[in-house]
């Protein structure tokens, strides 16, 4: 199991356990964490589940692929660590990922 | 006011559910009309994820959303359902001698003698981008599509956006408006490539400005927009304007549904397990958009409620006639109306 922080924008701080190979949208829905919509299901297809990936960690989550890019033309506040949480699969090297969910979502 | 056009089911929402719903009334003799505010079949499937496959639908391993809504339509075309695309539904009203009314935003008139709600998640609106104090300026400064051109001439206009609305309201908008700005959060574009040309080209003939960057603030007074800030990788700058048009995409919004008079539960439309009729007579909901104990949101569920709503709708229309249950593998009358060579 790896673990996953989120951040949310009031600072409350959530921890959860999560699988690998499920995506960290998913796991914010499992765990209830508030300011995911996730309306597409994970289709990559709405931008709304935007999240700040923790600086210490952008290198490691990587660059979201041109699809996901011109995705999340569609989110707002959109800085050089957006990504969008339904991409960024969860694997043994992103133990202890932080991520912050903006204050709204598209 | 149009012609008034008479059917004997009105479906509001044409994604797979309602196109399904066609093809279990359509067993039952009762001809459908379709309304959706997209402007093709398929609602969700074909706007959100027309590429994506699906794992559940019972007897495709993996179909692919698009090609699930290509197939309903190759189901439902012997029964020839009319539709009306481009239009949401904003009134339902009960006509005296029994029926209803269905109204459009464009003020089209329709009478059916049942009506199935198959909206979803709702209907797709634009979004409406999270800029502070933007509410005070819609309906006059901003807007999220161009209904008249007319509107826009001698403006300064600014157009927010990547993709092909953006890109083809900023050429359309550009030989009338005073100024047009397009602003695009990178200099990357969705749209088609032959448009973006088209916009570098004025942009470096000084005909158009482009401005990379986030709209951060509006200003302006009585509900008249000035300027807007936009914050840039670097830095901000202030641009006039007069008329802003953003395009963020589309979402789901329950709209004018909540208005028709109907229970709701966490904006979903509870119905009974046995007809799927809401708390109004005559009228039924199918697919994501209803509730009821035990509810999944789920294609085949959909499909399930079609049928047994079918039944029921069956009745209403004509209350006298015996059901009878047939299969479409053997019986030659559900061959006839499927077009199904003896």
């Amino acid at each position: 199991m790896t673990k996953l922080t989120y951040i949310a924008h009031d600072g409350t701080r959530f921890e959860v356990e999560a699988e690998n190979g499920s995506t960290v949208m998913e796991n914010a829905i499992r765990n209830a964490v508030p300011g995911i919509e996730a309306e597409c299901g994970g289709a990559c297809a709405c931008a709304t589940c935007h999240v700040y990936v923790d600086d210490a960690w952008t290198a490691l989550v990587g660059e979201p692929e041109a699809m996901e890019e011109d995705m999340l033309d569609f989110a707002y506040e959109v800085q050089p660590n957006s990504r969008l949480s339904c991409q960024i699969k969860v694997r043994d090297e992103l133990d202890g990922l932080v991520v912050t969910v903006p204050e709204r979502q598209g | 006011m149009s012609d008034i056009t008479h059917t004997d089911v009105l479906i509001i929402g044409a994604g797979p559910i309602g196109l399904f719903a066609v093809f279990e009334l359509g067993l039952f003799d009762m001809r459908c009309h379709l309304i959706d505010i997209l402007d093709r079949p398929g609602g969700q499937c074909a706007e959100l994820y027309p590429e994506k496959p699906i794992y559940d639908i019972p007897g495709y391993p993996v179909v692919g959303a698009q090609e699930l809504v290509d197939k309903l339509l190759q189901q439902i075309a012997p029964f020839k359902p009319g539709f009306t695309f481009n239009r949401m539904v904003t009134a339902l009203e009960r006509l005296e001698g029994g029926g209803f009314r269905v109204t459009t935003d464009e003020n089209e008139v329709f009478e059916a003698k049942v009506v199935v709600i198959a909206a979803g998640g709702g209907s797709f609106q634009p979004k409406r981008p999270p800029i502070p104090g933007i509410e005070a300026y819609e309906g006059s400064s901003v807007s999220y599509s161009v209904r008249c051109m007319e509107e826009f001439r001698g403006h300064d206009v600014v157009v927010v956006g990547g993709g092909d609305s953006a890109l083809d309201w900023s050429l359309n908008l550009q030989p009338i408006a005073r100024r047009v700005t397009l602003v695009h959060r990178r200099p990357e574009f969705r749209a088609a490539p032959d448009n973006v040309n088209k916009m570098h080209a004025l942009q470096e003939a000084g005909a158009l400005d482009l401005v990379i960057g986030q709209v951060s603030a509006l200003s302006g007074e009585g509900g008249k927009l000035s300027s807007i800030t936009v914050k840039g990788p670097e830095s901000e700058v202030v641009v006039p304007c007069t008329r802003l048009l953003p395009f963020f995409g589309l979402t789901m919004k329950l709209g004018p549904v909540a208005e028709w008079g109907l229970h709701l539960h966490e904006n979903q439309i509870p119905v009974d397990t046995e007809k799927f009729e809401t708390s109004e007579p005559g009228i039924f909901a199918i697919g994501d958009i209803n509730w009821y104990p035990g509810k999944l949101k789920l294609i085949l569920s959909g499909f399930h409620e079609a049928a047994l709503m079918a039944q029921a709708a069956k009745h209403v229309i004509s209350p006298k006639e015996r059901i009878v249950f047939q299969y479409t593998t053997s019986s030659t009358s559900l061959h006839k109306k499927l077009g199904v060579p003896d």
